[in-house]
């Protein structure tokens, strides 16, 4: 009388890792420092966002067996990347058992068109949004998890105030809008009716929102969830950082306690260098990541 | 549904909140008529009438329990006799292994990865027949003492389990909509209340 892969279990991984610190690693001893330093999971890639944008190139899906490495050094979730539309990356994923797929804009999108179909995998997946009617769709389309955008790999949280700005303004403006102006909203966000309906009627998202995209210190942690993120994704903050040992933890102590000054104040101290940063703004239209993705 | 507190005067309940899923908890403990209040540090835990440990991820927890040292003031509020409800990584937190609260020991991710996650109605001995059981990346009870009762069993393996004013569950009866469990634990606040 089992029942597998429910979307309820797939939903609630996200809200098992609410409050935590999701942090990117690129090998073994990375992993190792990121579990110590209190992750509540990590994003296995072989680039981090900063590389993949100095490098260029197509960026695609990590080596399996550099996943798998991660997989046998660490027992919190591990998570991994898949291009937009690569199905057959997601599929590799699944098969290799990781415990989330983030369809993400930081790789090459394969499809211009389309996101991957998410219902009919196992595993749950994690996609970016901009605004609440990217999320939608995402959810739509088999999102168990939300994390806003921002600008991956600058190290500049502006995008990442933006976009959680824009999806918590967008859902306050559907609180107490008649059943004919929610469809008409469903319009304007092109999104699916019923998720339309049922943010309106509950005040948030169906899923648990995380913010990704541009943390670099304990205090974009606690800037981002008072802002209402439920939990961060850091990618090259941390290994790109002085100290990542040090910083980790500090990102870690600062999500737990966001809305306690002292302690953020504490979390910030003596943390070195933050990583080499690219003000968002100076970069070229089509050096967006943020823009992949529809 | 009966007032929470013996004298009227409402329980309060605590929810770890260093990191997992104790949004959800609170929720269903407001919904149930306690007062709740979020644990983050030790003087969180100063006039709490009981308190639940969430789920999440076990090892993430451990490190929040040492840096905020919360380890002695919790088995000191364990000693006091109040009850302790854990879910999941919060089963985990209780074991001889962890904070030693429970006499378990508790084998983590003990069903596999996620994909391997799942529903299951299982029977806990609550009135109203099998409860929905939502299991994530759950442990089970490798292990347990004579003075522990095993609740419920999956495959052969505890996963629901009490011990005096100890209930520990393997599964989140947090994310749904049945208030049963959390019901068994509130019962047993009151309990320890009137005995107080």
């Amino acid at each position: 009388m089992r029942d597998e892969a429910t979307f309820k279990v797939k939903a609630g991984l996200a809200e098992m890792l609410k409050g935590g610190v999701i942090m990117d690693v690129i090998d073994q001893e990375q992993a190792r420092i990121a579990e110590a330093a209190g992750a509540c999971a990590v994003m296995a890639l072989e680039r981090v966002p900063s590389d993949i944008r100095r490098d260029g190139g197509v960026a695609r899906m990590s080596d399996p067996e550099m996943i798998q490495s991660i997989q046998e050094a660490v027992t919190i979730p591990v998570m991994a990347k898949a291009r937009i539309g690569h199905f057959a990356e997601a599929q590799v994923l699944e098969a290799l058992e990781v415990d989330y797929i983030d369809e993400s804009e930081v790789l090459t999108p394969a499809d211009e068109a389309n996101h991957i179909d998410k219902w009919p995998f196992k595993v749950p997946f994690v996609c970016g949004a901009t605004n609440l009617g990217e999320a939608l769709r995402r959810i739509g389309e088999g999102a168990a998890m939300i994390r806003s955008k921002g600008e991956a790999g600058t190290g500049d949280i502006v995008e990442a105030v933006r976009h959680l700005r824009t999806i918590n303004g967008e859902i306050k403006r559907l609180g107490g809008l008649s059943e004919a102006e929610i469809a008409t909203a469903a319009k304007e966000h092109a999104a699916p009716l019923e998720l339309v309906r049922a943010v309106a009627v509950s005040g948030r998202l169906p899923v648990v929102m995380f913010c990704a995209g541009g943390i670099a210190t304990p205090a974009d942690a606690s800037l981002v969830m008072q802002l209402g993120a439920e939990g961060v994704f850091v990618g090259s903050g941390i290994f790109k950082s002085a100290d990542p040992e040090a910083r980790g933890a500090a990102i870690v102590e600062a999500t737990t306690h966001y809305e306690v000054p002292e302690r953020v104040l504490r979390a910030s101290a003596g943390l070195g260098a933050a990583m080499d940063s690219i003000e968002s703004r100076k970069l070229e239209e089509s050096e967006l990541l943020s823009n992949r993705g529809w | 549904m009966p007032p929470p507190g013996a004298a009227g005067d409402p329980i309060t309940v605590g929810v770890l909140a260093l990191q997992g899923d104790f949004e959800a908890h609170g929720l269903v403990l407001s919904r149930l008529g306690a007062v709740v209040r979020e644990v983050r540090v030790p003087t969180d835990l100063d006039g709490l009438d009981g308190l639940v440990l969430p789920g999440g991820e076990s090892t993430t927890m451990t490190l929040g329990i040492e840096r905020e040292r919360l380890a002695d003031p919790l088995r000191a509020f364990h000693a006091s006799g109040k009850p302790i409800f854990g879910t999941c990584a919060g089963l985990i937190m209780l074991d001889r292994e962890h904070l030693g609260i429970i006499d378990i020991r508790a084998e983590r991710n003990a069903f596999g990865r996620q994909v391997r996650s799942f529903e299951a109605p299982l029977e806990i001995g609550v009135s109203g027949g099998p409860v929905e059981a939502v299991f994530i990346r759950a442990p089970w009870i490798a292990e347990h003492g004579p003075t522990v009762e095993i609740l419920a069993e999956v495959e052969g393996h505890g996963v629901a389990a009490r011990e005096g004013a100890v209930i520990v569950v393997a599964f989140h009866p947090e994310l749904g909509d049945d208030d049963r469990v959390h019901e068994l634990f509130l019962q047993s606040v009151r309990d320890a209340r009137a005995a107080a």
